[in-house]
């Protein structure tokens, strides 16, 4: 095991880790699947069933031509009874595939374990899998995996760091299926030809460490990095930082620099998808959350409402004020609970008004704290002034566009400041000029 | 179903806010105001009370004759009545003191848009602009305890700094220490200024950094001048000047780099107007100066980003 010494400015947080020693439990079917067909970073997938069709489980019912996108597949038998408008909780409008569910649950006959001999199967197999990030970006796995230059990759880090409040569905993946992890990190070594890989877990998750490490003692080529449990230790730069000494630097990718980065229970699916060739249809979900009775990870099918799942845990729907797809820092509040699970959400959190509503906001005071906890060593306080003054010099000078939106600055901020959104939108801003 | 909130992440936010920041800061200068009314009576604080009900009128009334959003409860104005106080002689005339208190909030800092906005400190250009007005007022000083001695009202003296000249009539080091000496209400206890400079460090208030380069910079100027080091650092309103007013977050620099430059500029100015400038005093001028630097300062400091170019 490497304790990692390495260090970037971030913040202290409550973990919250209320689930950890839990079990997954498994959900019951539901009756209606809604599957929208963005549920990746990239391009969104076509329907590809009808009204009326009848589905397997695994069977795919959403894909795309470009390369920037990932098939989407059945979670469960049954009919498809509507094909609908969704609106994601981006902003998105794309299809959606209504599967009503039967008794069934039969598989697909077209799924049978992926037959790889060299890199080009593996890749192929990855993309039919349907596996995106599913850590909360949902970059589509084989397109990170595709990088051309091959001979530069010489590092593969796991993300296991689960640096938010609450999430234990990662902690959950290597309690359970430490082998997986490691059985598909040689996988991924083998056919990208990547000597070192490590696997970075925070200081608060030792019975992870222990285990992994256990695990991992006569392998040479991969090594359990203890981090230190640090707000926003899981973000991508910061994890190839803190476990490498690695620097990405602006405008590169993580590969430029050797590295591929890929979260834990996305290689622990990837590992089962190679042994069955079931594509991903379900994932483990952290449910918790103050309006939240029975806080658990539960493993749950994509296109389950979020409603459905809280009603599982037993969540307190009048008291309700805020749904959060993801951790407290970084996830999405839904206008709805009737929204689907899709494949990047990590956890469901049901928050009462009194965590949800945040204070007024009031007047800069220029404290500077923003700038003492920015991991990628912005200033959002001149960045936030940039965007109210529309100045595009500005914005770029002070690097709008290395945000990564982890939350520090408006966390840490005294007027309550949401400078975090200030900056995405003014990084948009400078998108849109380009 | 009731309607559910959407918000712009993070949907968790830290403790603390502008209030509990100036009441850290209240409660850093509560020390210095004890000392003042031990060292120079009742009186001190009847101009501190002055000061801050002043200043709180003053910025309530201009936010609303703004038709702006009232910002008396952030505790802002509290803290420069309190800050005016103290760069106060104690025999100043109340309605000089209430006349500082409408320079620093309406002048300094609610024309420029109120707290962050100012771009110079509200309470150090008051005290210039009251100095250069009434100098016979603003340097009359009290001597220690004179308020003891009935039958006599004031026994003036020299500051200091002004007897740094003269040695024989120097008050001891331990004196200095504690604040028994000549000068502004506030600025004398360098014990009391010092436990409230510390406890702004451990809160996190204030960056270490400007207090000790401004320091730092006056100590070694002054020994290499051969001016008594130690007395200087204790004279005039180094101290209070160098803890409470160089590290005022919105007049001074963002970046501790930034920080170490102002707070060199200080000591450095405030070493040339004592030791060759006609006033005895340069602690207020030099944090003044800086401040308008601190736009420059700000701009030549930029940090570089993590993968960034610079």
């Amino acid at each position: 095991m490497i304790n990692s010494k390495r260090q970037t400015k971030g913040i202290f947080l409550k973990h919250l880790k209320n689930t950890q020693e839990q079990k997954t439990i498994k959900m019951p079917l539901p009756s209606l699947l809604t599957i929208p067909m963005l549920q990746h970073m990239g391009t969104p997938c076509e329907v590809i069933v009808k009204v009326g069709d009848y589905v397997k489980t695994g069977d795919k019912v959403g894909d795309s031509e470009e390369m920037f996108s990932a098939p989407i597949h059945a979670p469960a038998s049954g009919k498809i009874i509507a094909i609908d408008d969704y609106t994601s909780v981006g902003g998105v409008i794309t299809k959606c595939v209504v599967i009503q569910t039967d008794s069934k649950q039969e598989l697909s006959s077209q799924i049978t374990p992926p037959v790889i001999h060299n890199k080009e199967d593996f890749l192929k197999a990855v993309r039919e899998s349907g596996l995106v990030g599913l850590g909360g970006a949902g970059f589509p796995a084989h397109v990170k995996l595709s990088y051309p230059d091959t001979d530069k990759l010489d590092t593969l880090v796991i993300n296991a760091a689960e640096c938010e409040p609450y999430i234990t569905s990662d902690y959950r993946e290597m309690m359970e299926n430490t082998k997986d992890i490691i059985e598909c990190m040689k996988v991924v070594q083998k056919y990208l030809n990547i000597k070192n890989a490590y696997i970075g877990i925070e200081d608060n998750k030792p019975e992870a460490i222990k285990i992994l490490d256990d695990k991992t003692s006569h392998e040479q080529a991969i090594n359990v990095v203890k981090l230190k449990s640090k707000y926003p230790q899981g973000a991508e730069k910061v994890i190839i930082y803190t476990a490498t000494g690695r620097v990405v630097q602006d405008g590169q990718l993580p590969a430029d620099c050797g590295v591929i980065v890929m979260n834990v229970s996305s290689i622990a699916f990837l590992a089962r998808y190679i042994k069955t060739g079931v594509p991903l249809v379900s994932r483990r979900l952290t449910v918790d959350g103050d309006c939240v009775k029975k806080p658990q990870n539960v493993e749950v099918l994509i296109g389950t409402s979020l409603k459905e799942v809280l009603d599982f845990c037993d969540y307190d729907e009048q008291n309700t004020k805020m749904i959060l797809m993801g951790g407290p820092m970084m996830g999405v509040a839904n206008y709805s609970s009737k929204a689907p699970v899709i494949k990047n959400n990590n956890a469901i959190l049901a928050l009462s008004e009194r965590q949800a509503i945040q204070p007024p906001t009031t007047a800069c005071i220029k404290c500077s704290k923003c700038v003492y906890v920015c991991p990628v060593n912005l200033m959002p306080l001149v960045l936030e002034k940039a965007h109210d003054s529309k100045n595009l010099d500005e914005l770029k000078n002070y690097s709008a566009n290395l945000c990564i939106n982890c939350g520090c600055c408006s966390y840490i901020c005294p007027a309550k400041r949401n400078l975090a959104q200030k900056i995405q939108l003014g990084k948009a801003m400078l998108k849109n000029t380009q | 179903m009731n309607n559910l909130a959407v918000a712009p992440s993070p949907h968790i936010r830290s403790n603390h806010t502008t209030t509990s920041i100036m009441l850290d800061v209240i409660i850093a200068l509560t020390p210095a105001l004890i000392a003042s009314v031990i060292i120079f009576g009742i009186q001190a604080l009847i101009v501190v009370l002055a000061c801050v009900l002043s200043c709180v009128v003053f910025e309530y009334l201009s936010r609303k004759i703004m038709k702006r959003v009232n910002t008396i409860s952030d505790l802002s104005a509290v803290v420069t009545g309190i800050l005016l106080a103290f760069n106060l002689p104690v025999t100043i005339p109340i309605w000089i003191a209430v006349m500082g208190s409408f320079i620093a909030i309406v002048i300094v800092k609610q024309i420029f848009g109120g707290i962050g906005q100012n771009f110079a400190n509200p309470a150090i250009t008051a005290r210039i602009i009251l100095f250069v007005s009434f100098s016979s007022h603003m340097t009359t000083w009290a001597q220690p305890f004179y308020y003891q001695n009935s039958g006599v009202d004031v026994i003036t003296g020299a500051t200091s700094l002004t007897l740094l000249s003269e040695p024989d009539k120097l008050p001891s080091l331990i004196d200095m220490f504690l604040g028994i000496r000549g000068g502004c209400l506030g600025e004398t206890s360098t014990i009391a200024l010092l436990i409230g400079g510390v406890y702004l460090v451990m809160k996190k208030v204030i960056s270490p950094v400007t207090p000790i380069a401004f320091i730092g910079t006056v100590f070694l100027l002054s020994a290499i001048m051969d001016s008594n080091p130690i007395y200087q650092l204790m004279s005039g309103g180094l101290m209070i000047g160098a803890i409470f007013m160089a590290t005022d977050y919105s007049t001074t620099p963002i970046t501790q780099k930034g920080k170490m430059i102002f707070g060199l500029g200080c000591g450095l100015i405030t070493i040339i107007i004592r030791q060759f400038g006609a006033y005895p005093e340069g602690v207020s001028f030099s944090i003044l100066l800086m401040n308008i630097l601190t736009p420059y300062i700000d701009k030549a400091t930029k940090i570089r980003p993590f993968g960034g170019k610079r």
